[in-house]
């Protein structure tokens, strides 16, 4: 029996991977099947996944086995409550209230550590001695960090009219920026690549068995 | 429907079928290409070689099976790596599905690489945890009040290998396997620059460039692993012919007939433009 079941999974994997791929010829109801029901299981699954796993062992079950204890829960269990108002017309202006608890605290918690970690650690990272090092091929690597780093956040100053002078580090700017683009492009390209390979991995080796 | 847009289709779709039969042949018949070893997969790998014999490791298992091409074949080379050290592994996960990945994952390195390994003495699943960087933070106050007990629900002081996790500063390295948000950048925001402990990421080729400039002198994250090209790099380094070796050899290949496509693209817009030209003078 398990080893109908792991076959008739391929199938069912082979042949809405096939839907899928069909898209690529024209639209067609094959790949909107196979679209509309990858759209209903993912929001099912996460419904019952997160009841089973986040309501259940960190809400209810906690409440059930020690009310007293653990009634400091019931704030956001409320707060959830209200957040589900949303969908009655009327009182959905309640719904506002969690949700401007939950924007405030992730504000609060977030800014600071932002700050830190985007902020100041990325610019005393560029605050670097170009020429301490005896290698080339690192003094041209720091030069490029330096030159890239101003050039490119001067780029985005707007306040002035970039002319003359002033528009040569903005043109330098936008070099990096658009080497960064490519850059980022090929790490692309090699994503999509790399779906299209877990893709036909499964095809030739799960379903046709031509690979190991 | 006129005979440019016809004929732009029927381009497409040649496209395609070349993209599809390019990837699929090495997959079939491996080339056996090398990959260059980058300083960015060296840095990683170099963290994990220099970690102390039987060091405490976290990896993260922030990502779910549509990015598992890229992400699992790195994860089986760093746990590879870590019980070759004698590490013990912990794995947990800021997606839910995330759980079943590092199932997954320790059970095929034990079955292909480390038989002997044992659940609870070198390696622990604590499952999944909702709430990204405040769960991180709160990992740094007290270990056990946000993990009081592993996915089988076994408490965490009746396992062997966490008797001395008190704090995440009592970790030796954490390596994040991201697919997007929360993972490595709260990994970063938290673990690195908020308690300093030594952290490496592994992510989708897609995200990688936005997680180099973290890779700097203040060392916010060690090593980085983007992609499948370094997953390939990270095998090579330890001298494993596994799936992301593999799959190099067919993602070379589809990069050599994109560039082809590309030039051949740009010749062609560059004839039109110049017949265009021509009409108009």
């Amino acid at each position: 029996m398990l080893q109908f079941m792991n076959q008739f999974g391929i199938w069912i994997a082979v042949f809405f991977t096939f839907s899928i791929f069909s898209f690529l010829y024209k639209d067609n109801p094959f790949y909107k099947f196979a679209e509309q029901v990858f759209v209903g299981l993912s929001a099912g699954y996460w419904l019952v996944y997160m009841i089973y796993n986040i309501l259940i062992p960190n809400l209810f079950s906690k409440l059930i086995t020690d009310f007293r204890g653990n009634a400091i829960l019931l704030v956001p269990g409320i707060l959830g409550v209200l957040m589900l108002l949303r969908i009655f017309p009327k009182i959905q202006w309640i719904s506002r209230f969690p949700l401007a608890l939950v924007i405030g605290t992730t504000a609060g918690i977030s800014i600071v550590r932002s700050l830190q970690t985007n902020i100041l650690s990325q610019i005393t990272s560029t605050m670097i001695n170009p020429f301490a090092s005896d290698s080339i091929a690192i003094l041209i690597g720091n030069l490029l960090l330096i030159i890239g780093t101003i050039c490119g956040v001067y780029f985005f100053y707007f306040s002035k009219k970039q002319e003359g002078i002033s528009a040569i580090p903005s043109k330098v700017g936008i070099w990096f920026l658009m080497i960064s683009f490519g850059a980022s492009f090929g790490y692309t390209v090699m994503a999509r690549i790399s779906l299209l390979i877990g893709r036909l991995d499964f095809l030739l080796k799960d379903w046709l068995h031509l690979i190991k | 429907m006129s005979n440019d847009l016809k004929k732009s289709i029927l381009e497409r779709r040649l496209i395609f079928i070349t993209i599809f039969v390019v990837v699929m042949l090495p997959l079939i018949f491996p080339l056996g290409l090398k990959p260059e070893i980058t300083p960015l997969v060296k840095n990683a790998f170099q963290m994990v070689e220099t970690a102390p014999d039987s060091a405490l490791v976290i990896i993260s298992f922030d990502y779910d099976p549509s990015t598992i091409t890229e992400l699992q074949p790195m994860a089986y080379a760093l746990i590879d790596h870590a019980w070759r050290r004698g590490h013990k592994v912990i794995a947990i996960a800021l997606w839910p599905q995330g759980v079943g990945m590092a199932n997954e994952a320790f059970s095929n390195v034990i079955a292909k690489h480390h038989p002997d390994k044992k659940y609870g003495t070198d390696y622990v699943n604590l499952g999944y945890k909702a709430g990204g960087t405040v769960t991180l933070q709160a990992m740094g106050r007290d270990f056990r009040n946000v993990f009081p007990q592993d996915m089988n629900e076994t408490p965490i002081a009746q396992i062997p290998m966490l008797k001395n996790v008190r704090k995440l500063q009592d970790i030796d390295y954490v390596v994040s396997l991201s697919a997007g948000d929360p993972g490595l950048t709260a990994w970063i925001m938290v673990a690195s620059d908020m308690y300093k402990v030594k952290t490496a990421g592994g992510t989708t080729a897609i995200s990688a460039p936005g997680f180099l400039p973290y890779v700097n002198k203040n060392q916010q994250l060690i090593g980085l692993l983007g992609g499948l090209k370094a997953a390939s790099e990270y095998e090579a380094m330890l001298s494993v012919k596994g799936d992301a070796t593999v799959s190099m050899d067919a993602q070379s290949v589809a990069h050599l007939a994109i560039l082809i496509f590309i030039i051949i693209g740009n010749i062609k817009a560059w004839q039109k433009r110049r017949s265009q030209n021509k009409v108009r003078s």
